[in-house]
């Protein structure tokens, strides 16, 4: 990942302006998902900012945001972390086959009751 | 023809940085009627004030312009220069050469240019000026108080200290305000009502204060030293001067289910009731919202066991005319609602509670008596989560909390923390903190005691959500510093809600015309020299009405207004300002357009004969201002469809003839 | 009244019963749901990445087809609902994405955000009303506890959903008193059921899911009602041993339309 532009396409994308957080961490308390991340909302956001962008894009944090807006609703500041995890993955899985998720994956997935929804997201966040 | 003097100012560096003042005296020389044009480094100093003084003597100058600083800053300072050479002050201009020059500037020619181009214009208007002498007016000497917590009781008491009579506005049944709620106060954790309740108790016995309790200020006119103001004293249906607040009329009331404001609604009182047992005036109240007799005529218990025979059913609301020559706004604030921060569960578990609610469960004059138990099953809480900024420094949408740092919460974060980890040691407790910020005298020890002396375990992070379940409230928060989150399952969770300006302050700014800001907080006159006074003449702010406030702060700026209202009613006459609109009754169609933009009420219209061209009288409405309550703004001059109003000192031909100046 | 009507692909499917239910209730309330023609899928989330146009073209199409019909959309399922509603602000506020989209699908006419979305209960509570809803009830579901789970997608960003109160909200609990029955408030009514993550980490979907079920069960709880698919699915494979149905169900057994008469 040698894109000088990185960040900004980042900031860009996800309209996300880290420089507005205050770094109290409600983003993170609010987060279900947290004990299966390795960096955290708050981390999202300084590491972001501070230009730390690569070990997020090498992280399986990326794939454990459940992007149920509880970090971005609840932030004081308006910072909107879930943004910025969704902008960080799309630029992993726009890269060509990056795909996480493929289509031969599916089958394992699959039960009676499983809804399409379930399958139809699951492609929309882990591949392009 | 004016003999005009040009007295350009280096400032220093900070207009002779960006501005060639030698090259701006230069050529200001050549503009008509200057007679005289020098510069120098500092024209406020002593040397150059005498410098302007010698050159009204030597050259016999008719008028002065300053190139400097904001006339905000050294008007004053020049008109009293003038007077004392012998000129009328209001012969002075000055070009703002700094603050809307030198200062936005960077390049020495734009800079230059422009200031040449401002004292031209000064030039312009100062041969357009007259001479103007200021009226006087008499001041009241009597002060207003509104709002009777710790603010206003100390505003109160410093001016009565002073031979001045006050009146005391309160809203509520009893004075005492919110200080009056706590139970220990920070950083010496002296009891809140051992300190306050003996000022109460002063003002009540002070001959030169009254106090309207159950009170409101309805409306305001006049102005600074002459303010006129209707009180409307509610009907409390109890006589004030009988009733002994011997409380037999409490005790008998069948009405017992009345949420206790007093108490935050954590325990009821009946429908007649004496807020506290402290409180000032001590006397009943009935609420009639839960009065049977004043709903539907039936009960009258309360009248019968009163001896004193001080219940008034038919009493009404009374409105009360009287003559003030300052007003002081104490306000106060209150604890924004949580319903907007319902992940921290609030509305949804009784264990959930405010700090304001906290303090209530610790004294001892409170719904427990003073011992901490939980609202919801009244047992003992071993596991306490305090919850820091709470809407405080909240920017992500204005309905939902303030931007603004609520600057108390810390504090009385801390002392609850460490009071609790004091009286029960047995109790586990959790402070989750953004900042603690904690600038006050003996204020960082404090908190630095709570973590090291009472293990409050501190934590940097923030509550993200809270889940009642069974007997527990379960915590989730971030620990930032370890990088984990934590589930904590708590007993007692408290929120340090934000704190807000009363409500009742935008309207009371309203009547006032004193300025506020966009959080409802009254503006000062000046941030930072003039800190007490309101912009509005007259009018001076006591206490958290003006921002975010701690008792020491407030009962220090209580008695800086109050030293403010002193002065003021000291002086027997008030020198007005002269820079008032006037109509020209000639030209006055009647059209009252400019009394109804004036924001201060000082136009009228009145019936005037007039002498027409083929010598017969007419009657015209013509509008007249009041030039002791004209303030100078000049609305109604832009608004005069037909030119006959005017402001002295800013007339429109002198502001064409500015611009005139500045285009040529 | 008509108004048009888009289920999207899982109520076509395994979700069938919230559709059907919800088109009986309907004509029973005297709405005729008109299902937009040839729809495609919502897309199932919304990419919050603004440089994203493809994959909310499809959103875009239902709403203009509600807007050529001159009719409010209403949607049911939860995630169809957030999908199109986000999309339709992205539409109105984000000038140069809408630019880009109406570009690319070189309609006569520009689509600017102009459709109105109405979830199924916005329909409810905003057109019918809650109360003219009660007089309709005529299988009053007495005595019994229901929780109502809102999951993430109804209620948030609240900015741009706009249902309810985001951390205490009422719409659902409104729906369960005026059919007869008692809401049972909970704290986790909005917490993440885990949605898609079954796909990467079956455990946090379970965790997620159990803390949902077990909070409502705690309030005493004897049902859980939803309008998501995946919700109802998440918690029912995660082991809910208390009935999870979908809202419209409950809706019409009160109606007393749930079952078919046609047939």
């Amino acid at each position: 990942m040698n894109n000088p532009y990185l960040q900004e396409e980042l900031l860009r994308m996800s309209g996300v302006d880290p420089k507005k957080c205050m770094a109290c961490g409600k983003c993170s308390a609010s987060c279900p998902a947290y004990d299966e991340m390795e960096y955290h909302p708050h981390q999202f956001v300084s590491m972001v900012k501070n230009g730390d962008i690569e070990p997020l894009m090498k992280s399986e944090s990326l794939y454990r945001c459940l992007t149920c807006f509880a970090c971005a609703e609840r932030c004081p500041r308006g910072v909107e972390p879930a943004k910025l995890v969704e902008a960080v993955r799309l630029a992993v899985i726009r890269q060509q086959g990056a795909n996480r998720l493929k289509a031969q994956d599916v089958p394992a997935l699959l039960d009676e009751e499983i809804p399409q929804q379930a399958l139809v997201s699951a492609f929309r966040k882990y591949a392009k | 023809m004016q003999r005009i003097g040009v007295f350009v100012c280096w400032c220093g560096s900070n207009i002779a940085g960006t501005v060639d003042v030698k090259a701006v005296a230069e050529a200001l020389k050549s503009e008509p009627g200057v007679v005289f044009s020098t510069d120098y480094q500092y024209m406020c100093s002593q040397a150059g004030q005498d410098l302007i003084k010698n050159a009204v003597k030597e050259h016999g100058l008719t008028g002065i312009v300053v190139c400097s600083c904001s006339p905000r800053m050294h008007e004053a300072t020049f008109r009293k220069t003038a007077a004392a050479a012998g000129l009328n002050p209001y012969m002075v201009e000055i070009a703002n050469i700094r603050e809307q020059c030198s200062w936005v500037h960077k390049e020495m020619p734009i800079g230059t240019e422009k200031a040449i181009i401002l004292g031209k214009a000064a030039v312009a208007k100062v041969h357009l000026n007259a001479p103007l002498t200021p009226g006087e007016s008499p001041v009241t000497k009597r002060a207003l108080v509104i709002g009777g917590g710790i603010a206003g009781i100390q505003t109160a008491l410093d001016i009565a200290d002073a031979g001045f009579e006050v009146d005391i506005v309160e809203k509520k049944p009893t004075i005492g305000g919110k200080m009056a709620q706590l139970d220990k106060t920070f950083p010496t954790l002296d009891c809140a009502a051992c300190i306050l309740t003996p000022k109460m108790v002063d003002v009540a016995q002070n001959e030169k204060v009254r106090i309207f309790s159950y009170s409101e200020v309805t409306e305001v006119k006049g102005f600074v030293g002459n303010f006129d103001v209707t009180i409307k004293k509610n009907a409390r249906y109890v006589k004030e001067e009988i009733c002994t607040g011997c409380g037999a009329c409490v005790d008998k009331c069948p009405m017992k289910k009345v949420p206790n404001e007093f108490n935050l609604g954590m325990d009821n009182r009946r429908a007649i009731y004496i807020p506290f047992a402290q409180a000032v005036p001590k006397v009943a109240t009935i609420d009639p919202n839960a009065c049977n007799m004043l709903k539907n005529g039936k009960c009258g218990l309360c009248a019968k066991v009163c001896t004193a025979g001080a219940i008034d059913y038919t009493q009404k609301d009374e409105y009360i005319e009287e003559k003030y020559g300052a007003i002081v706004v104490a306000t106060g604030f209150n604890p924004i609602s949580m319903d907007q921060f319902d992940e921290f569960a609030y509305n949804q578990s009784k264990d959930v509670i405010t700090s304001l609610e906290f303090e209530r469960l610790t004294n001892a004059a409170g719904p427990t008596a003073g011992k901490l138990l939980r609202p919801s099953d009244g047992k003992h809480p071993h596991k306490i989560v305090f919850v820091q900024c709470v809407g405080s420094r909240c920017a992500a949408c204005a309905e939902k909390g303030k931007e603004y740092c609520s600057k108390i919460c810390c504090m009385y974060t801390a002392k609850h923390a460490m009071l609790t980890r004091d009286k029960y040691p047995d109790t586990e407790v959790y402070v989750f903190y953004i900042d603690v910020r904690t600038p006050g005298k003996n204020f960082d020890e404090f908190y630095r005691r709570a973590v090291e002396e009472y293990g409050v375990r501190y934590i940097k992070g923030m509550v993200g959500k809270i889940v009642p379940e069974g007997d527990k409230l379960k915590v989730q928060a971030s620990d930032l510093l370890s990088n984990k989150q934590l589930h904590i399952d708590a007993d007692l969770v408290v929120l340090a809600a934000a704190i807000e300006p009363d409500k009742s302050a935008r309207p009371l700014a309203t009547m006032l015309t004193a300025s506020m800001d966009t959080n409802d907080f009254f503006t000062e006159a000046h941030p930072k020299l003039r800190p007490v006074e309101s912009p509005t003449a007259g009018v001076f702010l006591s206490g958290a009405c003006q921002g975010p406030k701690d008792i020491p702060e407030t009962v220090s700026q209580a008695g800086a207004a109050a030293s403010k209202v002193i002065g003021l009613l000291a002086k027997d006459k008030l020198t007005g300002n002269p820079c008032v609109a006037y109509s020209d009754e000639m030209m006055c169609n009647g059209c009252s357009s400019c009394e109804k933009v004036c924001p201060y009420g000082a136009i009228t219209y009145e019936e005037k004969e007039f002498r027409m061209p083929d010598r017969s009288t007419a009657i015209r409405r013509v509008a007249v201002v009041n030039p002791a309550v004209c303030q100078g703004c000049g609305c109604c001059t832009v608004t005069c469809p037909s030119g006959a109003m005017d402001l002295r000192g800013f007339m429109n031909s002198q502001i064409m003839a500015e611009v005139d100046a500045i285009c040529k | 009244m008509k108004v048009s009507y888009f289920p999207g692909c899982t109520l076509k499917n395994k979700a069938k019963a919230l559709d059907e239910y919800a088109r009986r209730s309907a004509e029973a309330l005297g709405v005729t749901l008109e299902e937009i023609e040839n729809w495609q899928c919502c897309g199932g989330v919304f990419t919050t990445a603004r440089d994203e146009v493809a994959t909310k073209l499809s959103s875009v199409r239902i709403l203009k087809a509600a807007q050529e019909k001159e009719q409010p959309l209403v949607t049911v399922c939860s995630a169809c609902h957030n999908v199109v509603k986000q999309t339709n602000h992205a539409m109105q506020t984000d000038r140069e994405f809408a630019d880009k989209v109406n570009r690319y699908m070189a309609e006569e006419a520009p689509y600017n955000g102009e459709t109105e979305i109405y979830h199924y209960l916005e329909l409810l509570r905003d057109v019918i009303g809650f109360d003219a809803l009660k007089e309709k009830v005529v299988n009053p579901l007495k005595g019994k506890k229901i929780a109502a789970y809102y999951g993430c997608l109804l209620l948030r960003p609240s900015g741009v959903m706009k249902m309810d109160d985001p951390e205490n909200p009422s719409i659902i609990e409104d729906l369960i008193r005026a059919l007869g029955a008692e809401p049972v408030i909970y704290a986790n009514r909005n917490e993440c059921c885990g949605g898609y993550i079954l796909a990467e980490s079956p455990a946090l979907a379970k965790k997620n899911s159990n803390a949902v079920v077990e909070n409502a069960k705690a309030a005493g709880a004897e049902m859980i009602i939803t309008a998501c698919p995946l919700c109802r699915y998440n918690l029912v494979k995660n082991g809910a041993d208390i009935p999870v149905v979908y809202f419209t169900e409950l809706l019409a057994e009160a109606l007393g339309v749930k079952e078919d008469t046609n047939e």
